[in-house]
């Protein structure tokens, strides 16, 4: 095959963004992506099979059956896990990644989430670091992500947020019912309600229509095509350009390298299964916290015995996501309005500046509920079958309120990526091992944030709480793994909360020795492999990691063209 | 697997049958070609799951589990993604039979309604791993979409007051005028 400047692995939120940037600037790329590329006829609005309830299977991949996983319990037990099960951590398999089917929440991170630990303090048994790289170095790159991508919201009610030069691209959708009951109630409490940034077209933008406000929304893929994620954005324009070519259904088992020890491309599986060679100038690795470390680890050879990148046993650490705690709230009348997306507005009060707590967290109402979600959150004390149970049912399922949020959570060095010395997938490649935990200062954190979105509900003339938090749910989490992602886990279990939100595993830092890439997610051993996804985040923020993915690859993509000189980069 | 008697189940199918859009439910069964058969059920085990889930949901003003297809819904699961959990069900059956017996003299499908919940319960303690992949399934069957083979008629969807199918288009909302915060 035909030698390209640069091979890019998954074309997720990061991927398909750095595949725009390189290919507009005239390199030639190969984006390979082992799920399908669907489209908006692709959305079932199935409640069982989705990419947040998995019942019956991840609607957006991957499959059941030939992806497995190993999951290391807080026992040390393994379990052989599949993607629907919830210690899979899974995201999704297929051209736009996990932005096919997200809810879309696309927040910026604040300037203190670039420097927790200067901040806090790095508590002991944690690994709590700063970035290299500040707030001001990715204003100019969440901008252009926000227009490129296509952003909807306001942040102007809140003091909380960095500077930015630019508002919004595109206003809010009309506030739903939620935000009528919880807007005032917040401002009675001398917090900050705003109407949260979304990937959602509120009036037609980018050539495409605005939200038909469904319910089908987070999880699932948006009929009308209103939801912006790497997709229908950047992809399009990157095969547009002539220099980018896109193939689904190719799997990637190895970065390859010389005996010099810089990479020449990558091997592949493609979509008959055979073994494939496409040699590049760089790789750029960009498929998920979870996949990309795993990539790097499988991709050993001579000069990298543990691993590409993996020098000083740095690859697949820090593994985080977001734990999510908060509280429901019961009402005397009907909240639930049927208009999607339902999450609507949120505060940023209580991200930094609670003594006692290194940092917390964004609080924002919950998606729009479908039944399903409603059968285990329904008051204390309703019995869990039986004719009380449907009664309830009926009751709330219109009656509540859900205020929830991520924690940012206090990274942990062993919480980590391995590859399992054993189990294969169906290609015959070691799978992605998980085990560990984030630090436990999280959970301390995430109990008060769950106390403060009670307060919250109570304020707003909630009838009746139940708080979403480890102490209340630890029970909850034992049986069959929580399929519901969004859900509090059950802590110290072994179970880190990551998921969707996976981040960390191949950490962005100055020290070889304790990160894997550098400030411009150039691999420190390898100067023409990148790692461009959320593996390089250092901390993961109090919000939803979407954005800030896509920040961090236009600023990397700009970097990697910039340095960029024929064939080779600029020392 | 494949019983030929017709046992309590298939009546109770044929009556939800009759009692829902007879024609439509007429040519279904024609297309599976199994009249009224299982995919992995036995009859005798249909009766059994179908006695501990109309427990899980009974009938009210609006019907019970199996009325609105949970068996057919756990039972094309258990061919398909729920296969992993054909033993359970195997087990779990004939275990909450045998409890049946022993307490009442007779099989979980044949006791009457009160007796029935006495000995769900029981089984929800005995056997607390199955009961609860039964619960999980249930609700899944009962709530969840009906192209799955359970909630016939999305009939959880308009108890609970959630217009099906959703209106689209919603053409009402004036999107230039958003809001000023």
């Amino acid at each position: 095959m035909k030698r390209v400047n640069a091979v890019i692995v998954g074309a997720g939120a990061a991927g398909g963004i750095v595949a725009k940037e390189l290919a507009v600037a005239g390199l030639g790329v190969v984006l390979l992506e082992r799920g399908k590329w669907y489209t908006a006829n692709d959305c079932r609005k199935d409640d069982l099979r989705n990419q947040r309830t998995t019942f019956l299977g991840n609607a957006f991949g991957p499959e059941d059956e030939g992806n497995p996983r190993v999951w290391v319990d807080g026992d040390g037990g393994l379990h052989n896990v599949m993607p629907s099960e919830g210690p899979y951590q899974n995201n999704a398999a297929c051209v736009g990644g996990g932005t096919f089917s997200y809810g879309a929440q696309a927040w910026r991170y604040m300037p203190q989430d670039f420097k927790m630990r200067s901040l806090y303090g790095a508590p002991e048994g944690s690994s709590l670091e700063d970035w290299p790289i500040t707030y001001d170095d990715l204003e100019p790159f969440y901008e252009k992500a926000e227009y490129e991508i296509g952003i909807s919201g306001d942040y102007s009610g809140t003091p909380y947020h960095g500077l930015r030069k630019r508002p919004l691209p595109m206003p809010p959708l009309p506030p739903g019912r939620e935000f009528g009951v919880l807007g005032p109630a917040a401002r009675r409490l001398g917090l900050h309600p705003i109407h949260i940034p979304m990937a959602r077209n509120s009036v037609p933008y980018n050539g495409r229509g605005p939200c038909m406000r469904c319910r089908w929304c987070c999880g699932f893929a948006c009929e009308v095509d209103a939801k912006n994620g790497s997709q229908n954005t950047v992809i399009p324009i990157a095969l547009n350009t002539g220099n980018c070519e896109l193939r689904t259904e190719c799997m990637v088992k190895e970065i390859l390298t010389d005996d010099r020890g810089r990479a020449t491309g990558v091997s592949y599986f493609d979509e008959n299964g055979h073994l494939q060679q496409q040699l590049a100038d760089t790789v750029i690795v960009s498929g998920c916290a979870t996949e990309s470390a795993r990539l790097l680890l499988n991709s050993k050879s001579r000069l990298f015995p543990n691993g590409l990148g993996n020098r000083y046993d740095q690859v697949g650490r820090n593994l985080q996501g977001h734990q999510y705690t908060g509280a429901l709230g019961y009402f005397d009348f009907d909240t639930y309005d049927d208009i999607g997306p339902g999450a609507d507005i949120a505060i940023c009060d209580y991200n930094h500046g609670t003594p006692g707590l290194r940092g917390g967290g964004m609080l924002a109402n919950e998606f729009i509920r479908l039944p399903i979600h409603t059968l285990d959150r329904l008051p204390n004390g309703t019995p869990t079958w039986g004719p009380a149970h449907k009664k309830a049912m009926r009751d709330w399922h219109r009656r509540t309120i859900v205020i929830i949020g991520p924690t940012q959570q206090i990274p942990s060095a062993e919480a980590r990526i391995t590859v399992d010395p054993s189990v294969k997938d169906k290609w015959g490649m070691p799978v992605v091992r998980i085990q560990g935990n984030c630090h436990p200062h999280t959970y301390e954190i995430g109990d008060v944030q769950a106390e403060r979105a009670q307060k919250w509900l109570l304020e707003a003339g909630a009838i009746d709480t139940r708080l979403l938090s480890q102490a209340q749910n630890a029970e909850k989490a034992t049986h069959v793994p929580d399929a519901n992602k969004g859900g509090p886990h059950k802590p110290h279990s072994g179970l880190i909360p990551a998921a969707q939100h996976q981040a960390g595993t191949c950490r962005m830092g100055d020290d070889p020795k304790g990160s894997v890439v550098n400030k411009v997610c150039q691999v420190h051993d390898v100067d023409n492999v990148f790692v461009i996804d959320a593996s390089v985040h250092v901390t993961n923020g109090g919000f939803n990691p979407a954005l800030t993915i896509m920040a961090v690859a236009f600023y990397a993509s700009n970097a990697l063209v910039h340095n960029w000189k024929g064939t080779g980069f600029r020392s | 697997m494949q019983s030929s008697t017709k046992g309590g189940a298939l009546t109770r199918r044929q009556f939800v049958a009759a009692g829902a859009t007879g024609s439509v439910a007429a040519v279904i069964g024609c297309k599976s070609g199994r009249q009224g058969n299982w995919e992995f059920l036995s009859d005798e085990q249909a009766g059994t799951l179908g006695a501990i889930c109309d427990q899980i949901i009974p009938a009210d003003g609006f019907p019970n589990a199996t009325q609105v297809g949970v068996l057919n819904y756990i039972d094309k699961q258990l061919v398909r993604p729920y296969r992993r959990h054909q033993d359970a069900y195997r087990d779990g059956l004939q275990k909450s039979d045998a409890s049946s017996r022993k307490r009442f003299g007779k099989g979980l499908a044949e006791l009457a309604l009160a007796q029935q919940l006495e000995a769900v319960t029981a089984i929800s303690s005995e056997q607390p791993e199955f009961f609860e992949l039964v619960r999980s399934h249930t609700f899944q069957g009962y709530y969840g979409s009906p192209r799955h083979g359970g909630n016939r008629d999305a009939v959880s969807w308009k108890m609970l007051g959630v217009p099906e199918p959703p209106v689209r288009g919603r053409a009402q909302y004036d999107l230039g005028k958003g809001p000023q915060s």
